[in-house]
């Protein structure tokens, strides 16, 4: 089937789940709260704390481990190469294991595992803010939270319209790449194998077009929303609105719960 | 009398393209036609002879360089009737992925809305009806990439009519569309014609979407080639098979029976065709 089908990561899963049902900016702020916590904390018993706060939170989503790990994959790599990194270049403390100039010390195991926790949490805790929101939700939360910088002269109406019509068009593109890819493949394109250079040279036989075409789509589209009366921000309504309930509340009592525990026992 | 109002009138139109080098070519040239309320038009043509120029004239997204268009009484020219004229002339064009803005159905619909500052609740009322219209009610919550060519365009329409336009122009939107798609979306612009009285101006390559239309104006090299009912503009077969565009099936081999000595009236489609073969065979 297609080389791009398993492309889940930030894939709106649609359910009626605690965290579904909560208000975007409730999930936004209480993920940057967290991934701040996390980024500062220095107790291995700390990251216990995190963890079950995770756990906690998937229950909450009713998603399945599977499918949000398979979400994953790009992450890995990413993640196992940060932890060798950490666990060779890192000195200090007692030594484990020596092979010559090339040590396994103390300090290194340490930051080790530090860094993976603390991409681990985060990257799960980010996925499932994507999981559970829908791009709409998102970007109006973006919105609505970036508002205040409007004053400074943020052209937040714009980024938000910008990063929804880039959601809606990712699968459009998507599609039209394979498409190409395929007419490309047919013409006896190999993306699979043969060296770096005629890799390349064949990826630049699909991008070439899809910019081609997108930049085709870019012009229709801005000339099918001015034909619907677009101008901009000027007395605009909105269709969706976003509305905080008790849930939210007792989200940010939690998270304020959190902050004043790391608070304290951080130091 | 109310239903002989002109609802557009294009009155010696001519435009041009500015290119950056200061050059310009003549897109149309003296352009000149009135479009009553509640008509079907269609606008048939060459690629490249201007169809779709004329389209974004009427809805203001160009402004000629000569002349004048005037939309349900208000100039084109005139900045200030803008956004009543984009209210006023509904588009839907060829391509049904790149005009649908929103992540969901119901999203793509409220767009205009949105656009023109009407109330939620308002708009909610409107984004019903307008699905309801075009039967997409059951997608509300769709994404686009998941609806067929045919269901996207009604999608789109939905858009429109939800604005409460009085004229809608079809700038080839059936062109991508499969026989199945494309027949729904000409069952429903005629049903919106007929029932509700839209003002509709079809831009086609389909010389069979035509025939249906009360008016058929034909472009070529910028200019009216033709201009009348259906009848009138396929009688002249010859001149538009001369200027290489197609004529209904029906008409092309009227033309040819009548070539080969068969005298026959004026027929434009199939049936017709039939029927008058038929008597003639009774005849003889
Ligand atoms: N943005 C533009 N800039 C410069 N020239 C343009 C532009 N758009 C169209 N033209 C030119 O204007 C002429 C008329 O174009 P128009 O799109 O109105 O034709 P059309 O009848 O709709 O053709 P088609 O059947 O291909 O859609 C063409 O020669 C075209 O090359
Ligand atoms: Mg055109």
């Amino acid at each position: 089937m297609s080389i791009l089908q398993n492309f889940t990561l930030g894939q709106f899963v649609p359910s009626d789940s605690f965290v579904h049902r909560l208000d975007p900016r409730s999930k936004f702020l209480f993920l940057l709260v967290y991934a701040v916590v996390v980024f500062l904390s220095n107790q291995i018993w700390l990251y216990a704390v995190f963890t079950a706060i995770l756990i906690f939170s998937l229950r909450l989503s009713k998603l399945s481990l599977a499918y949000i790990f398979r979400g994953l994959k790009p992450v890995w790599f990413l993640l196992v190469f940060t932890i060798i990194l950490q666990l060779f270049l890192t000195k200090g403390g007692e030594v484990y294991v020596q092979w010559g100039w090339f040590s396994i010390e103390e300090d290194g195991v340490r930051q080790a595992f530090f860094i993976a926790m603390r991409l681990g949490l985060i990257v799960v805790m980010s996925s499932l803010l994507t999981l559970t929101t829908s791009p709409m939700d998102l970007t109006d939360g973006i919105e609505k939270m970036l508002g205040p910088f409007k004053k400074i002269g943020l052209p937040v109406h714009e980024l938000a319209l910008m990063l929804s019509i880039a959601i809606r068009f990712i699968p459009t593109l998507l599609e039209e790449t394979d498409k190409i890819m395929k007419a490309q493949m047919s013409r006896g394109a190999n993306f699979e194998s043969g060296g770096m250079i005629s890799r390349a040279k064949a990826m630049i036989a699909i991008v070439i077009p899809l910019f081609v075409s997108a930049f085709r789509r870019a012009e229709d589209l801005a000339l099918a929303m001015e034909a619907r009366g677009y101008r901009g921000d000027v007395g605009r309504t909105k269709l969706r609105q976003l509305a905080f309930s008790y849930r939210d509340g007792l989200v940010i009592v939690f998270m304020i719960l959190m902050v004043v525990a790391v608070g304290v026992w951080r130091v | 009398m109310k239903d002989q109002e002109q609802t557009i009138e294009a009155k010696q139109v001519a435009f041009q393209y500015e290119s950056e080098d200061g050059s310009s070519t003549p897109v149309l040239q003296n352009v000149s036609f009135s479009i009553k309320k509640g008509s079907f038009v269609s606008i048939i043509g060459h690629n490249g002879s201007g169809k779709s120029t004329i389209a974004k004239l009427i809805n203001a997204l160009l402004v000629p360089s000569e002349g004048a268009i005037i939309v349900s009484g208000f100039s084109t020219s005139e900045q200030e009737y803008l956004w009543e004229i984009r209210q006023q002339v509904g588009m839907v064009f060829q391509n049904p992925d790149n005009q649908i803005v929103g992540t969901i159905v119901e999203d793509d619909v409220a767009f205009g809305l949105e656009n023109l500052g009407i109330e939620r609740e308002e708009m909610r009322k409107r984004i019903d009806e307008s699905l309801a219209a075009v039967k997409m009610s059951a997608y509300l919550k769709s994404q686009p990439q998941r609806l067929s060519g045919g269901q996207k365009q009604r999608v789109a329409i939905a858009g429109i009519l939800a604005m409460r336009p009085s004229i809608i122009i079809l700038d080839e939107a059936t062109a991508m569309l499969d026989p199945q798609g494309r027949k729904e979306v000409m069952q429903l612009v005629h049903q919106l014609h007929l029932e509700e009285g839209f003002t509709i101006v079809n831009i086609t390559h389909f010389p069979e979407e035509t025939l249906g239309s009360d008016r058929i104006i034909v472009m070529e090299q910028g200019k009216i080639y033709a201009d009348g009912t259906p009848s009138e503009v396929y009688a002249d077969v010859e001149g538009l098979l001369a200027i290489g565009l197609d004529v209904p099936f029906a008409v092309r081999l009227h033309h040819f029976l009548q070539q080969h000595g068969f005298s026959l009236s004026t027929v434009l489609d199939q049936e017709e065709l039939v029927d008058e073969l038929c008597k003639s065979l009774l005849k003889t």
